[in-house]
């Protein structure tokens, strides 16, 4: 067999059209000021571990002065401007944003790093498609919401994770700023830099100063931004952990907030599913982003019928799944996006064994240095096991096998969670059955991680409140008078 | 002559045939498809896609002079270029395989030959027999025949099979490749069923199409192929041999092609015992990307013969 090798060459995609700068300040009010501290943090490529900028790091006065300028612009600007006016803008942001597209999801890569193809093929598209689709609805609310009277909210907290820096940012921008709202946006600390290519795009665009502020900086800046009365929404995205503790600091407040927190969805495979396929969504709902996906389908779930084959199928399939460089364009799995969450992964992998699962990882050589983890897949898991029940945020699938519809139904509502859930069978009815009794804000059937911006995605239970996409994330940023 | 299996037995296996999500297929060809394939991967590519080659003529104009051409240049593809490889075989109608037997000699390539009433299989199982008797008789080295479309698609499973049984066994030693024409056929499910049905009928190398129907070896029906495959190796460890023909044209499809063989079944099909291409155009692509990769430049497509 060995005189058949057939290996690919690593592709590497070009960095040179990206211009990083040594060091970012803070975006308020339409221009770049220097934090009041005078304090920067650096931020890393995980891929080699080597610096990239630093970046300014906004305390309390700076996250009052961005929100001061968001008040100012919404009130002597944005909102004076009609529906249409507001969609010029948004549609011009998101053609910028194509144009910019290569740049953007190379920048992605460096900064967090996901694999190029995903950045290149998924990210920056979507990111873009947002700013579409809601600068389509901003002259339309009327017709969003027929026979309503509505309104902006007003100024807009925001804060995005680590895991898909620029979408995360679009989910939440785009509507806020196509129902009226202006911003301040807080983005994780160690992928600020498409945010702050944003920022430029605001510039380059001719957005009102004011209109959309970026912060950047630690949790404390968040909690700054969460803390301040003047602020009239908080959307966050991030751990369920952080989610409590806005929604505690938002209590008794007129803040409006939604949490899209946490998950440990269940991927449920039905033994006259379409084998195959079904092998290839498990790919893509546990190892889509090293896993750092927050309606991962981390628990699989098997019928106990097609197990042995379906694990067969799935060890066989990892052999031709690439973990390294995340530039190299044959990349699958890219590097972890932090040290502190490689050792939070690495962790669970021990969990893992000490529970007494078996562990299954494909022969593979991980760069250094960098950040990296083997896909792994755990079998034999009891629902009990800590790897089944809280979530990893990383390459790790953890598989258990049912018998019954109603079995399966039970285990999988057996989580604090409920963000998202797959079902994969060749029977309609089985699907709706199914979907219609897991608790779970999003049902994929014979797909997964599929996103679009008209499409609503939001958690049940732990796993956070409200919607963002489609109609329905528009009425996380109005208040209706009826 | 009859296979192995009863009714019964062939309806229970054909029940375990998985269904097949199109969407989900088309997903994974098109995460094969964003692959990069370049340099010396590029150029290894190109080689074992040249080897791997039924170099073919089926047209009614065919003469003894034509089918002697193609067999010259399957075993001299571009002399300029020292070191290539040759094509695995020559494939032609079973008049000319006298001819392309004499003509290749004992160059190592085969002479595989169509029949059973190629393309359509329009004719009675008795002259089935003769066609296919008649090229083995005068030296076939491998069988491409065609399966009865009608019978497949009216549910008379245990007629396909039985017929493929039946020619496999006039076979001996000659390989047996079974032509599906998935063109013909509805779905993604009806190919992985005539997969499954052809490979426990018997079948060496299990094969797309004619070449006379659009669409031809599409990718969607190449991978379905490549799955049922990869199972009846899970299950036997026998391995089947896979031929997608028609549509595959230029160096990039069949370097697709090439990393979904190595993603689907493993390296170990990445050869041309067990993959063939059938095409007739395709070997000068792969030429003339061959000589760019050597010399980095374009050449023109003349320098290039066409026979």
């Amino acid at each position: 067999m060995s005189e058949n090798n057939w290996n690919l060459e690593p592709s590497l995609e070009s960095v040179a059209q990206v211009q990083i700068k040594p060091q970012y300040e803070l975006f308020i009010n339409g221009k770049w000021q220097a934090p009041l501290a005078a304090t920067y943090f650096a931020t890393v490529n995980p891929a080699d571990e080597k610096h990239l900028a630093h970046i300014a790091q906004a305390n309390a006065a700076d996250v009052d002065l961005a929100v001061k300028a968001a008040r100012a612009a919404y009130d002597n600007v944005w909102s004076q401007l009609s529906g249409a006016a507001r969609g010029k803008y948004l549609f011009r942001i998101a053609r910028l944003m194509q144009e910019k597209a290569r740049e953007l999801a190379v920048l992605e890569t460096l900064d967090g790093g996901k694999p190029i193809r995903e950045s290149r093929d998924i990210d920056i598209p979507l990111a873009c498609n947002h700013f579409f689709y809601y600068a389509g609805w901003a002259d339309k609310l009327q017709e969003a919401f027929p026979g309503q009277q509505m309104e902006a909210l007003g100024v807009a907290g925001q804060i995005t994770p680590w895991n898909f820096p620029l979408l995360m940012l679009a989910w939440k921008v785009a509507p806020a700023l196509a129902c009226g709202n202006t911003v301040v946006l807080k983005p994780a600390e160690t992928t600020s830099l498409t945010a702050l290519k944003f920022a430029e795009i605001c510039q380059e665009a001719g957005l009102p100063a004011g209109v959309v502020n970026i912060v950047t900086g630690y949790g404390d800046t968040g909690a700054a931004l969460v803390a301040h009365p003047n602020v009239d929404k908080i959307a966050f995205t991030g751990s369920t952990a952080v989610g409590k503790q806005i929604q505690k600091a938002c209590i008794g407040t007129p803040k409006k907030v939604t949490l899209e927190l946490g998950g440990k969805s269940a991927n449920i495979i039905l033994e006259d599913a379409p084998i195959d396929q079904a092998v290839e969504g498990i790919i893509n709902s546990i190892f889509f982003n090293q896993g750092h996906v927050c309606c991962a389908g981390s628990r699989l779930f098997v019928q106990e019928s097609i197990a042995e084959q379906v694990i067969a199928k799935l060890k066989f399939r990892l052999q031709s799944i690439y973990v390294g460089n995340p530039l190299d364009k044959n990349t699958d799995i890219g590097a972890i996006n932090s040290k502190k969450q490689l050792e939070t992964i690495e962790e669970y992998l021990s969990i893992g064994l000490a529970e007494g699962a078996e562990i299954y990882q494909p022969d593979c050589t991980l760069p250094s240095p960098g950040f990296y983890c083997k896909p792994t897949i755990f079998t034999d898991v009891a629902q009990s096991a800590r790897i089944a029940q809280e979530e990893i945020f990383g390459p790790v699938l953890t598989i258990q096998t049912f018998r019954t519809m109603e079995e399966v139904v039970q285990k999988a509502n057996n989580s604090p969670y409920g963000l998202a859930a797959g079902v994969w069978t060749a029977n309609g009815a089985r699907i709706f059955g199914l979907s219609s009794q897991l608790q779970a804000g999003v049902v994929w059937a014979n797909t997964y991680n599929k996103f679009d911006p008209a499409s609503p995605f939001g958690g049940y239970k732990e796993s956070g409140f409200g919607r963002e996409g489609g109609r329905h994330g528009l009425s996380a940023y109005l208040q209706f008078k009826n | 002559m009859l296979g192995n299996l009863s009714t019964p037995e062939l309806s229970s296996l054909l029940a375990l045939s998985p269904s097949i999500d199109q969407i989900g297929t088309l997903e994974r060809i098109a995460r094969i498809q964003a692959r990069s394939i370049k340099g010396a991967a590029k150029l290894q590519g190109l080689r074992m896609a040249l080897s791997m080659i039924d170099l073919t003529t089926l047209e009614g104009k065919d003469t003894p002079a034509k089918v002697r051409q193609l067999c010259y240049k399957a075993q001299h593809l571009h002399d300029q270029a020292p070191d290539l490889p040759t094509v695995a075989a020559v494939c032609v109608y079973p008049t000319m395989v006298g001819v392309a037997k004499k003509a290749l000699g004992n160059s190592g390539i085969k002479v595989a030959s169509v029949s059973t009433a190629f393309p359509s299989g329009q004719a009675p199982f008795e002259v089935k027999k003769l066609d296919t008797l008649y090229a083995l008789d005068n030296g076939a080295d491998e069988i491409d025949m065609v399966i009865s479309r009608g019978r497949f698609l009216a549910g008379d499973y245990q007629f396909v099979y039985d017929e493929i049984a039946a020619i496999k066994a006039l076979c001996g030693t000659a390989r047996l490749k079974v032509i599906f024409e998935t063109g013909e056929l509805d779905s993604l499910d009806q190919v992985r069923k005539i997969s499954d049905l052809a490979i426990a009928a018997g079948a060496d190398f299990i094969k797309t199409s004619t070449g006379k129907i659009q669409p031809a070896a599409t990718f969607p029906v190449v991978h379905t192929m490549l799955c049922a495959i990869k199972d009846h190796y899970d299950k036997t460890g026998q391995m089947i041999g896979m031929k997608p023909a028609g549509g595959i044209s230029s160096s990039k499809l069949a370097l697709q092609h090439l990393l979904m063989v190595k993603e689907v079944l493993g390296e170990a099909w990445l050869t041309n015992e067990w993959y063939r291409f059938g095409a007739s155009s395709l070997a000068n692509d792969l030429l003339m990307q061959y000589q760019k990769q050597l010399t980095g430049k374009y050449q023109s497509a003349t320098y290039f013969s066409i026979d």
